[in-house]
């Protein structure tokens, strides 16, 4: 265990674990838009930032990344923070302005647009913190997205971008991503979904009949899990 | 083609962190990746596909589209670049019908741009199938054309 001052409480933590964390479980807010319980954090996102100072040093950290120590003082709302925090927002503004969730969080923290920086008009969501690449990878286990190219063309999406053999149309990808960059449809009847172009029939339950979840889906689970399709016939509400 | 890639697989044991060297093998023997010996490379190194994707449209090195014969690399760098090398650009895509990053219809010649070669006391400089041609002018770069073969289409030829 470690000892360590957030906001000018002092709270013992286990050491190891990070900055964010421990101020969450402290009722300490700080705002994200690239972390999740189910992945590991990246520090993409950069709105995490908190002002740490170990001895004489103080310097402005993830806080997402950044492991508690003993002796350690964090600031999550100085305004040296404030201001570098809004600036990455302007920023993230600057590229999608058109994402309803992070005009909200300006809102939120007070930030308007920056007129430094011109708005891109391409009308992508994407802020690249490859949460939902990761997800396909880690959590679902399948792998169809990736980013591709680079520079100022990268972008996510499906090999040679065409309709994805390997993808189960869970949309753990569009359900994950913070800015709803990802568009997943469904239709009014609910017998199939739309996503990255490919279009997945959905399976009835046998119990209320209604569609939960894609048929393509189903089989990954019951191939995976080893678990008979019939098991996997009820949504979860009829369980 | 599987044939083929599997035996670059192979040369690598199948360890998928070669997976640029492979890549680089593949490319090498087709001349550009098609979407079949990705494919292949991403099953025998159980790489996903995604991933391999990924790789290949990160590097520049890399190409999607087959490239012809004969490639041509026209350095765009400062030193090259002030010394008159879109003119010879301009020059090279005149003679070959094709804009720069493009490859003839015929698959003979491909023609790219770069920036620096690390070459700048030769600019401007073009590189034909790996070899330097250093302080390049529109009449050289003419003549290394027809050099290769292509022949100059006479006004009466064009109509």
């Amino acid at each position: 265990m470690v000892n360590l001052t957030i906001d000018n409480r002092k709270i013992e933590a286990e050491a190891g674990r990070t900055i964010l964390e421990v101020a969450r479980e402290n009722g300490i807010v700080i705002p994200t838009l690239c972390t999740h319980e189910s992945l590991e954090p990246t520090g993409s996102c950069r709105l995490c930032v908190v002002e740490a100072k170990q001895g004489k040093r103080t310097r402005i950290v993830t806080s997402c990344l950044y492991p508690v120590a003993e002796g350690l003082t964090v600031d999550t709302k100085s305004e040296r923070v404030m201001n570098v925090r809004r600036l990455v927002l302007q920023l993230l503004l600057a590229r999608c302005p058109e994402s309803a969730q992070l005009k909200e969080m300006a809102a939120e923290m007070g930030v308007g647009a920056e007129p430094r920086f011109t708005p891109d008009k391409d009308n992508v969501k994407c802020i690249l913190c490859r949460m939902c690449v990761r997800t396909c990878e880690k959590v679902v286990g399948v792998s169809a997205i990736g980013f591709s190219y680079r520079g100022t063309e990268k972008k996510v999406c499906t090999p040679f971008q065409e309709e994805s053999a390997t993808c189960i149309g869970c949309g753990a990808c569009a359900y994950i991503c913070p800015t709803g960059h990802i568009e997943m449809e469904t239709t009014k009847t609910g017998d199939s979904r739309t996503i990255w172009g490919r279009t997945f029939k959905m399976a009835t339950c046998t119990v209320c009949g209604r569609y939960f979840a894609p048929e393509d889906q189903l089989k990954y689970i019951s191939r995976t899990a080893d678990v008979p399709l019939e098991n996997l016939a009820v949504c979860i509400s009829c369980r | 083609m599987e044939e083929k890639v599997i035996e670059i697989v192979q040369r690598y044991s199948g360890d998928k962190s070669y997976l640029v060297p492979i890549l680089q093998d593949v490319q090498r023997e087709f001349n550009y990746l098609p979407k079949d010996a990705l494919f292949s490379v991403s099953a025998h190194l159980s790489v996903p596909i995604s991933r391999v994707y990924e790789v290949v449209t990160f590097y520049k090195a890399f190409s999607l589209k087959p490239k012809g014969r004969n490639q041509l690399s026209l350095c765009m760098g400062t030193a090259c670049h002030v010394r008159g090398a879109e003119l010879i650009a301009r020059n090279v895509e005149d003679f070959l019908g094709i804009k720069e990053g493009d490859t003839t219809a015929d698959l003979e010649y491909s023609f790219e741009t770069v920036g620096c070669l690390g070459a700048c006391a030769l600019g401007p400089v073009l590189v034909v199938n790996g070899e330097y041609h250093g302080h390049m002018n529109i009449a050289k770069s003419t003549k290394i054309l027809k050099k290769l073969g292509k022949k100059v289409a006479t006004d009466d030829e064009q109509d």
